[in-house]
């Protein structure tokens, strides 16, 4: 077995001095009914890298993948393009094979990405402080209303209509295992949800999504100010973090935590993960934030290092009073965010948002003056609704039988709400193409 | 005026109706440098052994009791920038709160001086 | 005062006591180490790593909340990028490059054909919400994987959905209190039984779900205490939480008696599975009367640490969990897979939804590998490999080092610290004499029930020739501490490493969580500096 180095040979002479007679001795403690006679029944044995390679292209042969059609799928997963240095750097063994950074001392190449990691977090959401990063978006949103229940000591999250629906779903299924209750929002298809009014005393955060997962681009400063009014946080998500590039940040417009799906960047679409969680908060907030948290500090020489700091809030040391159960994040996630951020910088993330806004309106354009096709959104980002004639499932049925991925019936993700049936939501980013456009939108004009 | 000391390593200073609270010697070499506290706000009113403060340092977080039923009337606010004066003066600068209280009973069950010194002598 | 004990040992920041006896360079840099400012410090404007094309002008539709001002992102071109991140990982230890005898982590060889096929276009280029008939072979993918975890582990079911260990554990914990409601014992059934021994994440996942944590004591064997359990249990016990083997190492040899006691008492047993790298393909957790489990896809099998994720947590279930599985799970119908998603109509009570999509794909790919090519029988060699030079390192060590319990041990080794009994050097202070030494410390202080605990995994990965060096370096270290004369010098180390001990006080009293102007160095990107 290549992946073993010790031979029969090794393994005698490691016996006679453990002195055992064989292996089973050491595995003396197992009770006699848990043993199995031999190895377990009914799975293959071993296989060289050529016979598992070949298994692997068999199932990719059975995909159909964005990378050879056209593909105007979002809803939280964005097909963008990486350069080559990212996926170099992030299989680095001293990145790919190192474990979390305890040991400061051999682990400041992870320590100090993290650090730059968390500044850039700051100056795209226009936050204060930002962890070293989350599981994804979605289950970071899940941790921002646990967080916003602990600073405000209250137990009733709003929920906006305009957040995404697996989101929403996490939040609802932590909210019911964990003790505290949910408003939810219907879905806000317009784009024209006011939540003001629904805002009280027992409300400890409203949890908003911005562009909203149908799309719109919306203002929170009123909200923003409304919650404070009435001691509640406001959250706001992006699902789309190449947006940020465009349009005003969360932390501009008065948010006091930001949860961001940070997959746009540095990171493929993966079939849904792993992805990785951006986190920021207020600096006053900081000690109530969830996950890992890197800081500047000085070596006994004096010398500028990073370490994991704060770490009481964390379940290894704060146990059953942790702010949270995680233990890991997405380091390499983050890694190769941080590296796609840095090859951008300022002006090459601006660029790209603008190229994101400028591919969606023409493809807004070109699908809504297909016959029967109506565009929902006047605002919108990357990604918009349009309302078809008929039930949009069937449709991007029939398109992906042209081999177009045609977007996404929102019904797939709001099975429960008949209203939605004909709605369906589509995406441009710099990767799309008149290549891919064209194709589109005649597909429409014979599916519809 | 005297000082009585809890099994958790607290002390309690009694000037007539009013205990300040902090944390013993023994509990700050325990604990290493200190790096935060967290103590109540002024006004809270606090039951006997409910948590109302916690210490924090690099590798180990504490919650603080209060050793007696009444109202916090004065927080170390200076703690915020200086947590070593825990380390440094843990009887003094390093206070935590100060608590006004109605029942001098609860007090009965604290050990004195001597007592916690053999209580600390104890535990090696 | 509750849980202060032990656990500020070894403070960082003790300032140096031996400096340099060599001289300086002008850049700072030692040859292959070399000094690396932030990218905010070298950034220009004017300068880009990626070449994108003009875009077209449109209208915006921005709903007129176009962002204004800088954001303030350094912009570097792109050989820049990659000299300032090859520097940064040479700054990093890494398996790639040695022993990683890291305890409870599972620090094994990460082979490079799992990257590979992860990478597949087919694979890795998948949308999470194509339609599933363009993603046969990525649901196929998952439910082969979710075949193996089954059946090596000889449970009914897997929820594959959960995105590290700890997120496993949650979603157990919550299959357990989904099952208490459905009996209508919930609001009875409040506590939680764990060993203090236990992994952090399992009070804390306990408590999230309003759970009341009660430690159960272990005996003089390291070990569950049975008679102390069974007093313990009772109605009002929802579930306990035991790792097996357990953090010490060790095999929990009245599992059976502790697994029948747990349900006669009306209770579910939780196993944290984060050891299960000793036993896989020679034990199955189902034999031993576990209701859940969840396995850490990056230990026992070996998708890559990342410097801290991302994992992958997915949990095996009992026929009495399995009706509270979280959305998604594969369904096979006839010759395609489908994906039951929420409102989907099925047979049980899911519990909710964990996480968006499907679950860490890229985790299960590089998993599956790993899985097939080891096969039924390398799995179990591997973990008997595991076992072997565990116990391997604990023999060889034993006369100069102090083991916490009597063997034989699973998969690693757990020393406590009365050998350096008396020597002024502390557990902390050994393990950054290992560093200079050129390894990667083992845990530390972990688990608590140990006085300045050190567990040593060596994992199965390592050339007998490699154990052999590692044990002569730790007895070398261990004489020169016991020498009496070397504590200073431990003290003082490591010496070698890019940095010498960091004063995490200093970081934890006036945290600096983020690069601003004013907290770079005086006259900014040092190394420019030195050109001055």
């Amino acid at each position: 077995m290549r992946y073993l180095p010790l031979t029969e040979q090794d393994r005698r002479e490691m016996l006679a001095v453990i002195g055992a007679k064989s292996v089973d001795e050491l595995f003396r403690d197992v009770p006699q009914s848990a043993r199995l006679p031999g190895k377990i029944a009914g799975l293959p044995d071993h296989q060289g890298e050529l016979e598992v390679e070949r298994a692997f292209q068999a199932f990719a042969a059975k995909n159909i993948s964005p990378s050879a059609a056209p593909s105007f799928i979002g809803a939280g997963a964005y097909r963008h393009h990486v350069p080559s240095t990212v996926d170099y750097m992030i299989q680095r063994g001293e990145f790919l094979t190192s474990y979390t950074p305890y040991q400061p001392e051999i682990t400041q190449g992870t320590l100090q990405y993290l650090f730059e990691f968390q500044t850039q977090i700051t100056l795209l959401t226009g936050m204060e402080v930002a962890n070293a990063s989350m599981y994804d978006g979605s289950t970071g949103t899940s941790e921002a209303v646990l967080m916003a229940n602990r600073v405000t000591r209250r137990h009733k999250a709003l929920i906006s209509g305009g957040l995404h629906p697996h989101y929403r779903r996490i939040i609802e299924t932590t909210a019911r295992w964990e003790g505290f209750s949910t408003v939810i929002g219907k879905a806000d298809v317009e784009g024209l949800e006011d939540l003001i009014a629904s805002i009280d005393k027992e409300t400890s955060c409203v949890v908003v999504q911005n562009p909203s997962f149908f799309g719109h681009v919306r203002d929170f400063t009123k909200l923003a100010a409304a919650c404070h009014a009435a001691g509640a946080l406001l959250i706001v998500v992006v699902t789309e973090v190449v947006s940020l590039g465009l349009i005003m940040p969360p932390g501009e417009m008065g948010a006091d935590i930001v949860v961001c799906e940070g997959q746009s960047i540095g990171n493929g679409l993966g079939f849904g993960g792993p992805y990785v969680g951006l986190f920021a908060t207020r600096e006053k907030y900081m000690r109530q934030m969830p996950g890992r948290l890197v800081g500047e500090t000085v070596d006994a020489d004096g010398k500028r290092g990073f370490v994991l700091t704060l770490s009481t809030r964390e379940q290894h040391i704060r146990r059953e009073k942790a702010t949270s159960n995680i233990c890991t994040n997405a380091g390499l996630c983050a890694l190769a965010f941080t590296v796609h951020l840095t090859l951008l910088g300022e002006a090459g993330f601006r660029r790209l948002a603008e190229l994101n806004h400028a591919k969606a309106s023409e493809l807004a354009d070109r699908v809504s003056a297909v016959p029967g096709v109506q565009l929902v959104n006047e605002s919108f980002f990357n990604e918009f609704t349009v309302r078809l004639p008929k039930p949009a499932v069937p449709v991007v049925e029939a398109l992906a039988a042209r081999r177009i991925l045609g977007g996404l019936p929102v019904s797939r993700l709001i099975p429960d709400d008949l209203s939605v049936a004909n709605l369906l939501l589509l995406a441009a980013t710099e990767t799309s193409t008149e290549h891919g456009m064209g194709p589109l939108v005649s597909a429409l004009k014979e599916v519809l | 005026m005297s000082t009585k000391y809890t099994n958790e390593h607290e002390w309690i200073r009694i000037e007539g109706d009013v205990g300040t609270i902090g944390i013993t010697s023994y509990a700050q070499e325990q604990l290493g440098d200190v790096v935060f506290v967290e103590v109540p706000a002024v006004g809270r009113k606090v039951a006997k052994g409910e948590s109302v403060a916690v210490v924090e340092s690099v590798k180990a977080a504490s919650d603080i009791y209060a050793p007696i039923t009444g109202e916090v009337v004065e927080s170390n606010a200076a703690l915020a920038d200086s947590p070593g004066d825990v380390n440094a003066e843990p009887t003094g600068k390093g206070w935590f709160f100060k608590i006004k209280f109605s029942n001098k009973a609860e007090l009965d069950g604290l050990m004195d001086d001597a007592a916690y010194d053999a209580f600390v002598k104890s535990l090696g | 005062m509750v849980e202060s004990l032990d656990r500020s040992q070894g403070r960082a920041g003790a300032p140096a006591t031996a400096g340099s006896s060599t001289p300086a360079t002008f850049t700072g840099n030692r040859a292959l180490q070399i000094e690396e400012p932030l990218i905010f410090e070298m950034g220009q404007p004017g300068r880009c790593g990626v070449d994108l094309p003009e875009p077209p002008k449109v209208k915006d539709r921005l709903n007129g909340l176009r962002r204004n001002g800088e954001i303030g992102l350094p912009g570097l071109s792109e050989p820049q990028v990659v000299q300032h991140y090859t520097r940064l990982s040479q700054k990093n230890y890494a398996i790639d490059m040695g022993v990683y005898p890291l305890g409870s982590c599972t620090m094994k060889h990460n082979p490079r054909i799992n990257e590979k096929v992860a990478r597949l276009a087919g694979i890795g280029d998948l949308h999470p919400l194509q339609p599933v008939s363009t993603v046969q072979g990525a649901l196929e993918l998952i439910d082969s994987l979710a075949h193996w975890l089954k059946t090596l582990t000889g449970m009914p079911a897997v929820a594959m959905s959960p995105a590290a260990g700890a997120h496993g554990e949650m979603c157990g914990m919550m299959a357990i209190a989904a099952a208490l409601e459905a009996k209508g014992e919930r609001a009875k059934r409040r506590i939680v039984l764990a060993p203090e021994s236990a992994h952090g994440t399992n009070p804390a996942t306990a408590a999230a779900l309003g759970f009341t944590v009660k430690p159960i004591p272990a005996n003089a064997r390291g070990r569950v205490d049975l008679a102390a359990l069974k007093s313990a249990l009772g109605p009002e016990v929802a579930a306990i939480m035991l790792t097996n083997p357990n953090t010490c190492g060790l095999f929990e040899s009245e599992i059976i008696e502790i697994s029948k006691a747990v349900h006669e008492a009306g209770a579910y047993f939780y196993c944290d599975g984060a050891n299960f790298n000793a036993i896989v393909g020679r034990v199955r957790p189902g034999d031993l009367g576990v209701d859940c489990m969840h396995i850490n896809l990056h230990k026992t099998f070996s998708t890559p640490h990342g410097g801290g994720g991302p994992g992958a947590g997915p949990v095996v279930l009992s026929a009495a969990l399995a009706p509270y599985a979280p959305y998604p799970w594969i369904v096979k119908q006839g010759d395609a897979w489908t994906v039951a998603e929420d409102g989907a109509k099925v047979d049980g009570k899911p519990l909710g939804r964990l996480k968006a999509f499907h679950g860490q794909m890229g985790m299960f790919t590089r998993a599956l590998a790993y899985i097939m090519s080891h096969g039924a029988d390398g799995l179990k060699q591997a973990a008997e490999d595991a076992v072997l030079s565990a116990n391997y390192v604990m023999a060889a060590l034993k006369d100069v080092m102090t083991p916490a319990f009597e063997g034989p041990c699973m998969h690693e080794a757990l020393f406590d610290d009365s050998f350096l009994k008396d020597t002024g050097v502390s557990t902390l202070d050994f393990a950054k004499a290992m560093i200079d030494e050129g390894y990667h410390p083992m845990t530390m202080y972990f688990p608590l029930v140990v006085h300045g605990a050190m567990l040593v995994e060596p994992t199965e990965s390592q050339a007998k020739e490699d154990l052999d060096l590692f044990i002569a370096a730790m007895r070398s270290l261990t004489e020169r501490a016991k020498s009496g004369t070397a504590a200073e010098d431990f003290k003082a180390a490591p010496r070698y490493s890019p940095r010498r001990r960091l004063d995490e006080t200093l970081a934890a009293r006036k945290p600096i969580l983020r690069w601003r102007p004013s907290n770079s160095p005086p006259g900014g990107d040092p190394m420019r500096q030195a050109a001055e």
